[in-house]
């Protein structure tokens, strides 16, 4: 079954509440994983693995550094379920 | 009629006797390092779990750091040098690639005239060379080998890389390697994966430096792309390490990884899922990463620091550029 674009941004922000210790609150589809949540590309790359797990879906390190915002993550994600 | 050839054969196992240590004579703080690639101590600490890193003075070689290093582990085992009849360096940094590191340590250490020969599989070279020397002694190629990482990383950096530059350091680490009675090292799952060959590695040639073409050949890494090799891909084969030993994960008196980076060693052993009795080497925090040289030297490290481990095995891991890895448990002398 495929993810909703709400369920897939629920689900990542879990993930990067577990990673990262930042509250779901501040995980918004506008936000910048660099610039507005300070997320380190480490911390990102385990997110990354940890979303593809989730979702059932593969991102590729060639993808990864394209992901700027997390709308961009969801949506490559939700894509990614076809 | 031909003449019926004879076959050598060795003893049944083999174990590590005995490690031996060099760091390089310098430690250097991240406050060393930060300007060039406008950086922080906190910056460098949260990325890598390094405070400093050793690193050798000019005149100091990878030869002179394997050689000390060597003397130590022949001491500590109690065999004397001559019957040292293999000696294998694991290396990538030596900017001389003939004579070999090794025959020039042989010689030095009092094991002329052993085989010698130098082998380049990055930071996973330790762990080949282990499975080499205990292949060797059991099918009866020799009968006492001395294994050594040895690097002097700091001529192959660029002090405005804000890649991997700033967590190398310089070290040799060594063991002897010699018959045992019961069995001391288990079967390395080991492997490449060339296809990856630039995700980490040195950028340029010596020709290209030679015509013009590049600066000096510094190492690069594609750090995500590496630690997600290193952690996800590398816990597979950590896990395949300890089914072919017969082991589980709860018979580990210490994790051994290669000392890359801290968090590659904190995310590993999560996915290992190590119980806390397991002692994890994280030599990397005071030494850096010393590539070839980081599994002996946390080795030496957890030994003098942790001397009831003796006799307890442990999980070692090497994985780098090549890309390669190699892994296998072993008793700890």
């Amino acid at each position: 079954m495929a993810f909703t674009n709400d369920e897939v941004l629920a689900g990542l922000s879990e993930l990067i509440t577990d990673e990262t210790g930042i509250d779901g609150s501040e995980v918004a589809l506008e936000k910048s994983f660099t610039d507005d949540l300070d997320i380190d590309s480490i911390s990102m790359m385990t997110i990354v693995v940890n979303a593809e797990e989730k979702f059932g879906v593969t991102i590729p390190d060639d993808e990864v550094k394209n992901l700027k915002t997390v709308g961009d993550a969801v949506n490559f994600i939700v894509a990614g379920q076809a | 009629m031909t003449a019926t050839l004879k076959q050598a054969t060795g003893p049944q196992y083999t174990r590590i006797l005995s490690f031996g240590a060099a760091r390089g004579e310098n430690a250097v703080p991240n406050d060393d390092l930060i300007g060039p690639i406008d950086s922080s101590d906190e910056w460098i600490r949260q990325r890598t779990g390094i405070i400093t890193r050793v690193r050798a003075n000019k005149e100091t070689d990878a030869v002179d750091l394997a050689s000390v290093a060597g003397a130590e582990a022949i001491e500590k085992s109690g065999i004397p040098a001559s019957d040292i009849d293999l000696v294998i360096v694991a290396t990538i940094s030596n900017p001389r690639q003939s004579p070999s590191v090794s025959a020039i340590v042989a010689d030095r250490v009092g094991a002329n005239p052993a085989a010698a020969y130098d082998m380049n599989a990055a930071c996973a070279g330790y762990s080949y060379a282990i499975a080499q020397a205990d292949a060797l002694i059991r099918s009866g190629a020799a009968h006492y080998a001395l294994v050594i990482g040895a690097e002097k990383l700091s001529d192959v950096i660029d002090p405005t890389d804000r890649s991997i530059s700033f967590l190398l350091g310089d070290g040799a680490g060594a063991a002897v390697v010699g018959p045992s009675e019961t069995p001391g090292i288990a079967p390395a799952v080991w492997g490449s994966d060339g296809s990856k060959s630039e995700v980490v590695a040195i950028n340029g040639t010596l020709t290209q430096f030679r015509d013009g073409e590049v600066p000096w050949p510094t190492l690069r890494q594609e750090g995500p792309a590496v630690f997600r090799w290193a952690v996800w891909e590398m816990a597979k084969v950590a896990r395949e390490a300890l089914e072919v030993a017969g082991i589980e994960a709860a018979d580990l008196a210490a994790f051994i990884p290669h000392q890359a980076n801290m968090r590659i060693i904190d995310e590993f052993a999560k996915q290992l899922k190590l119980p806390e009795t397991t002692v994890i080497a994280r030599d990397i925090e005071t030494t850096g990463n010393t590539s070839a040289a980081s599994i002996p030297l946390a080795s030496h490290r957890l030994m003098a620091e942790h001397p009831e481990l003796s006799g307890g095995l442990a999980l070692q891991i090497g994985f780098g550029a090549g890309l390669v890895f190699a892994a296998q448990v072993v008793v700890l002398p």
